[in-house]
């Protein structure tokens, strides 16, 4: 296949069409490790839409980070492999496109922040110099125009005294406001999407709200598609449009988040919801999903949740189940969908 | 900064006592009078030694010529040997060779362990990978003795008699700056491969760092995340090591001058122990503690250069 360059394929900003912004389709990642293939990302599908926020959900190991990493082409290939599916963006497979066409969309127009901001900024530059560099690379613009812009985006992310703090280097900040400089950095150049992993996981928890209000009101402001992926479903409720649950590198559940709530259509995704401990359960004991991710190495037949779930029936050992679509905007991995949701609603 | 370089050379002075009492003690060990070593072959006047002995002050407890040593040290003077030469005259143009030495020695260490390290992490697991690394056991393998008269006929004599090449001298320091490529290049030998080594798993370590992932999720060009993002951090461990070297570098010359003849600091170092000549010995030591203090505060000093995280006050 002819390489292209993301200039020649990918329609400007707005020129949508009816293709979502961002379409995740079939995406399988594994790694090729000594001790066997590694498949974290087992046929993952959702998509986005400008000015809409996706909330990923599921447990540690699940495959959400590498699916992200997939979709920024940033995935250390060895030992990654991505033996099948598509990423579209504007309707562009982001997959077959050549390495410099990928260098443009990456922090362009697409960007990413990471979870622990300390270890994601480089030690020896300073933060002007790191949110600058954006406009040095990316638009050809002087020093001194860049370190402005830093500035304005410093403000815009409510550093306090961003002109006297631009010459510092990242360990100067706190935890919080080294993560508002990641964000500033991010959004440097308007991208059209956002990708935020686990944001605010190393953060306390008046400082995650901040951070997730930021990233909530940049996000209205530019009317950026915002994939947001968390363990912290409470989170989810306030800022997020619709859900993806993923389980052992397959999405689960897809719902738009009201529905899921109400209902999830998923054993996983119920599990997920009984296990946030709520006020009005005070005193009972909290409900945890039984047993251990499955290991990647070596995935349970059929259903990968069967081993964990009540619902098991038994052709869940044999038959993987599909994503069955409930909905226009809702559909559910379980072959037993309709009971979960029964069950859920009642 | 100011303060910290004084408190960094005032700390140094200990470290010149004890390093050089210490080599004063050593030698005064050594068996052998050096009034005696002297004479030679001949015996000499007993009454004459002694006159001798109390002229030198060898008689006296070892803490009291030790001190009569060190007091002249700090006023720069380095004392006399037997033959009545100035240690410090003796000292002037040897040292020039000697530094002029290790210096090419760590400027073709630098160039050439950076350069090939780098390449073999870029090129990590292939076959340049496997070949730089294969290179470096073979640079620790070879004695300096081997690769020194080797590369001197090499490069020295072959090199002008079959090809008509005349660029690298056999021996002598008449050629300037290019009589040292060759000997600089076998001193450096052992250091370039442990620096080789280092430099891959330094670049490796930095590559896998999650900042390294920040500056491609940027949209970095490739050239522009190894260049700037990964080789300063990956360079901070490596100064070290090469400022520590540049001491090694020095005492470890003796070999390779003696091969080379170039009239170093190791040469007069082998020749003066052999002689029993205390002064000289105490000399170079003092001055080579010296100039390793000197290279790690100038290391300490980059260290603070490359990585904000350290500063001193
Ligand atoms: N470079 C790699 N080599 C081998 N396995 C890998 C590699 N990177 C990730 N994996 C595996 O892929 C699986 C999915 O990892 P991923 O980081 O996507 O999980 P996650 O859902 O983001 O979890 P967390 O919530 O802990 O961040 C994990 O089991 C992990 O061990
Ligand atoms: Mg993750």
């Amino acid at each position: 296949m002819k390489k292209r360059s993301a200039t020649d394929v990918l329609p400007a900003e707005g020129g949508l069409g009816n293709e979502p912004l961002l379409t995740v389709d079939n995406l399988h990642v594994e790694f090729h490790t000594r001790a066997g293939i590694v498949r974290a990302v087992n046929g993952v599908s959702y998509s986005l839409s400008a000015g809409e926020t996706l909330a990923v959900l599921g447990e540690s190991g699940s495959g959400k980070s590498v699916t992200a990493q997939a979709i920024m082409g940033i995935l250390d290939m060895p030992p990654a492999v991505i033996p099948k599916g598509e990423i579209r963006f504007h309707g562009t497979n982001l997959l077959t496109l050549s390495e410099e066409g990928r260098t443009q969309v990456r922090g362009e127009r697409i960007a990413m922040i990471f979870q622990d901001a300390l270890s994601a900024l480089n030690p020896v530059f300073t933060v002007g110099w790191q949110i600058s560099e954006m406009f040095r690379v990316h638009r050809g613009m002087s020093k001194r125009d860049g370190m402005k812009k830093a500035v304005e985006l410093m403000d815009k992310v409510r550093i306090p005294a961003a002109r006297q703090r631009v010459n510092d280097y990242p360990h100067q900040f706190s935890g919080g406001m080294r993560q508002r400089i990641m964000i500033a950095m991010s959004i440097a150049l308007d991208p059209e999407v956002l990708i935020a992993d686990e944001p605010t996981t190393a953060l306390d928890v008046t400082v995650q709200a901040q951070i997730m209000e930021l990233l909530a009101e940049l996000q209205r402001e530019s009317n950026m598609g915002l994939i947001l992926i968390t363990h912290d479903l409470g989170v989810v409720a306030d800022v997020a449009d619709k859900i993806s649950v993923m389980y052992a590198g397959r999405i689960v559940e897809n719902a738009p988040v009201h529905d899921i709530y109400k209902a999830p259509a998923h054993p996983y995704s119920k599990g997920l919801l009984d296990s946030i401990p709520r006020v009005d359960h005070k005193g009972q004991e909290l409900y945890a999903i039984k047993g251990l991710p499955p290991n990647l190495l070596d995935m349970p037949t059929g259903c990968a949740f069967h081993p964990r779930c009540p619902y098991r029936q038994d052709n869940c050992v044999t038959d993987v189940p599909p994503l069955y679509e409930i909905s226009g905007v809702r559909s559910s991995a379980c072959h037993y969908w309709r009971e979960v949701l029964d069950g859920s609603r009642g | 900064m100011g303060r910290y370089v004084i408190r960094r050379l005032l700390q140094a002075i200990p470290v010149l006592l004890g390093s050089t009492f210490l080599i004063f003690c050593t030698v005064y060990a050594l068996p052998g009078d050096p009034v005696m070593i002297l004479g030679g072959e001949r015996r000499i006047d007993p009454v004459l030694a002694a006159q001798l002995r109390e002229q030198y002050g060898l008689n006296d407890p070892l803490i009291v010529q030790y001190w009569n040593y060190i007091s002249g040290v700090f006023v720069g003077d380095f004392g006399e040997t037997f033959q009545g030469v100035q240690v410090a005259d003796l000292f002037a143009g040897k040292f020039q060779v000697t530094i002029q030495l290790a210096v090419t020695a760590l400027i073709i260490e630098a160039l050439v362990g950076l350069g090939l390290g780098l390449y073999a992490a870029l090129r990590r697991g292939r076959w340049q990978d496997h070949a730089v690394l294969a290179l470096t056991l073979l640079l620790v393998s070879v004695p300096t003795l081997v690769s020194g008269f080797v590369l001197q006929l090499v490069l020295g004599v072959k090199l002008k008699t079959e090809l008509g090449i005349d660029f690298f001298p056999i021996s002598g320091t008449e050629a300037g700056w290019r009589s040292f490529l060759v000997p600089g290049f076998v001193l450096a030998g052992t250091s370039i491969a442990y620096l080789v080594r280092l430099t891959r798993t330094s670049l490796m370590e930095t590559l896998r760092a999650d900042y390294i992932r920040t500056a491609v999720a940027k949209g970095m060009p490739r050239s522009r995340v190894l260049g700037r993002h990964a080789l300063r951090n990956s360079l901070i461990p490596l100064v070290t090591y090469l400022g520590a070297d540049l001491g090694t570098l020095m005492g470890g010359a003796v070999i390779t001058e003696a091969i080379f003849n170039l009239n170093g600091i190791g040469q007069q170092l082998f020749q003066s122990v052999a002689r029993r000549e205390n002064a000289v010995v105490v000399g170079v030591v003092t001055v080579l503690v010296l100039v390793y203090l000197l290279a790690n505060l100038i290391v300490d000093l980059l260290y603070a250069v490359l990585d904000p995280r350290i500063r001193y006050e």
